[in-house]
């Protein structure tokens, strides 16, 4: 069963165009990617999902119902990680999960369980009575996780979960993600993350401008996009340049490096590196970061 | 069109258990405030103003000003609720934005924020009310009236508030509805001076004061005489605060979801 429908959805801010006609579908315990610069309209997509945003055009059902008839409904089986930390400075860490579980209605000692138990499942027990601002970042953080897992949400969506987080944060909240995933929840992830989208992601969409531009396993796309290899060659020049462009291949020039593409990588590494010696070119996998630098370019955003 | 349901109550629930944290704080300033004014105003002021004439007849300066302090302090917890906490909720602490992922509406969070804003303007008016009635200023059981109607009027004061927050750039700039609506008010809506010793021109803008309404009010339960005149004023502040209540909603619908 799809957990999302979407189907030609749009949002429009006075002027401007943030979703533009998109079309996607989440199954049951899956994780899906948005992926996207910024301003690409990943955040503006999921926020319609969780039915904060009304959509100005388009359908959209969830978990079968219309996102537009009853967002009470829907929201309850919700459980969502927003961009920006929005807990309750007012609040203690336990008592940001127990008020916000009343907002579901749950209370009483159902309600201080579940709590107790989200802060061990988060590693945040012995910090319970803390105030927010006494948490770091990386806590912060994985308190927001705790407190959208509060109503047992059906589908969890998680808007950039770990930006701005040090590696051993991010690690540990990837953690924490696999296993509600293999417990059964749906993710649906938005990040501008690659190696954080290829390593929780089954499916993905990588957006710009509002529009979807490809989606498929990471996998898949990888293959389809930027073959199995990438050469960088950190020497640009004419020659090279009129060399690989002679030899037939995909490459993408900045101002000084060539981004090679192929299926062959060790021969054609050794094509040219016999040609122009083996000193500023390297040979690695291709990985989701190319494809999407390919696809949605490598100028500045905003 | 409204999405409204009980469960807007849990966003009251989430105000009080903050209040509650920091109750001896919350407590003091308005224990403290009636009696800084009935010290000023009853002891300093009411030695060089012996009796006021009120509706034909005499009272003590104390007597006469007393309700219109519980009004004040109605007016001031209401609006500043709704205006400065509010906003600072909205804007700064992205708490509606929060309670928003959750089954809670924006009109749900919004009517409890005026809710809980009366709720505050409740509690400083009963303190308010007690203080009073120490000095036995109040005529009893005429008075107790003056409690249900600071809940309403509290109503009013936090849904007038609440417009203001729909509609702001920034927390500075509640500087003008303070400088331009509630100051005013405090010192124009027949809290310190009877309003008949005004020009008429001035008592007809008076009584385009909410407050003015409040006050009178106040001052005829206050002295035990429930009128006529009490009903309408109570009916003018509840059509006033639904009217409020009901721009906010719009309004703040518009802003937060754009």
């Amino acid at each position: 069963m799809d957990i999302v429908i979407a189907n030609e959805l749009v949002k429009t801010f006075r002027q401007v165009t943030a979703v533009d006609h998109i079309s996607l579908r989440v199954s049951q315990q899956e994780c899906f990617g948005l992926l996207g610069p910024n301003g690409a309209g990943k955040t503006t997509t999921v926020k319609m999902i969780y039915c904060f945003l009304e959509p100005t055009s388009g359908e959209l059902i969830v978990f079968g119902e219309d996102a537009l008839k009853d967002p009470r409904r829907i929201k309850e089986g919700i459980g969502v990680c927003p961009q920006e930390n929005n807990l309750d400075p007012d609040l203690t860490v336990i008592d940001n999960l127990r008020v916000f579980a009343r907002y579901f209605d749950i209370t009483g000692s159902k309600a201080l369980a579940r709590c107790e138990e989200l802060l061990h499942f988060v590693g945040l027990y012995g910090k319970r009575k803390s105030a927010i601002d006494e948490l770091s970042g990386g806590m912060k953080r994985r308190l927001i996780i705790a407190r959208s897992l509060v109503n047992k949400p059906r589908l969890l969506i998680l808007d950039e979960p770990t930006t701005g987080l040090d590696p051993q944060a991010r690690h540990q909240i990837w953690e924490s993600i696999i296993s509600l995933k293999k417990s059964g929840t749906t993710v649906l992830l938005t990040t501008h993350y690659m190696d954080e989208a290829a390593h929780l992601c089954d499916r993905l969409v990588i957006m710009d401008k509002g529009k979807i531009m490809v989606s498929g396993s990471p996998k898949e796309l990888i293959r389809h996009h930027a073959g199995s290899h990438v050469i960088e060659i950190s020497l640009a020049g004419e020659v090279i340049e009129s060399y690989l462009k002679q030899k037939g291949f995909t490459f993408e020039k900045t101002a000084s490096h060539i981004f090679v593409y192929t299926q062959k990588g060790p021969e054609v590494f050794s094509d040219i590196t016999h040609k122009f010696g083996d000193g500023g070119c390297s040979l690695r996998m291709a990985n989701l970061e190319d494809v999407f630098l390919k696809l949605t370019g490598r100028e500045l955003r905003e | 069109m409204m999405n409204i349901s009980l469960r807007s109550m849990r966003v009251w629930q989430r105000n009080f258990d903050v209040y509650l944290v920091t109750w001896k704080v919350n407590f003091i300033p308005p224990l403290l405030e009636p009696l800084l004014y009935l010290f000023a105003f009853g002891i300093g002021l009411g030695q060089l103003v012996k009796d006021v004439p009120y509706e034909g007849v005499q009272i003590s300066y104390l007597r006469f000003i007393a309700p219109g302090l519980i009004a004040t302090a109605v007016m001031n917890h209401g609006f500043f609720e709704t205006t400065y906490a509010s906003f600072v909720r909205m804007y700064f602490q992205k708490t509606y934005d929060a309670m928003l992922s959750t089954p809670l509406t924006i009109e749900d969070v919004v009517l409890a924020e005026i809710v809980w804003g009366a709720t505050k303007a409740l509690f400083a008016g009963c303190i308010m009310f007690v203080v009073t009635l120490l000095f036995g200023l109040l005529s009893m059981p005429a008075a107790l009236w003056i409690i249900p109607i600071t809940f309403l009027s509290g109503l009013t004061f936090s849904a007038m508030g609440m417009c203001f927050t729909a509609f702001v750039k920034n927390i500075e700039m509640f500087n003008f509805p303070v400088f331009l609506f509630i100051t005013p008010m405090f010192l124009f809506s027949g809290v310190f001076f009877p309003l008949s010793s005004l020009p008429s021109w001035a008592q007809a803008v008076a009584w385009c004061l909410p407050l003015t309404f409040l006050v009178s009010c106040l001052r005829s339960l206050a002295l035990g005489s429930f009128n006529i005149a009490v009903i309408w004023q109570i009916l003018v502040l509840a059509v006033l605060g639904f009217v409020c209540a009901l721009v906010s909603l719009i309004a703040m619908k518009k802003r937060l979801l754009k």
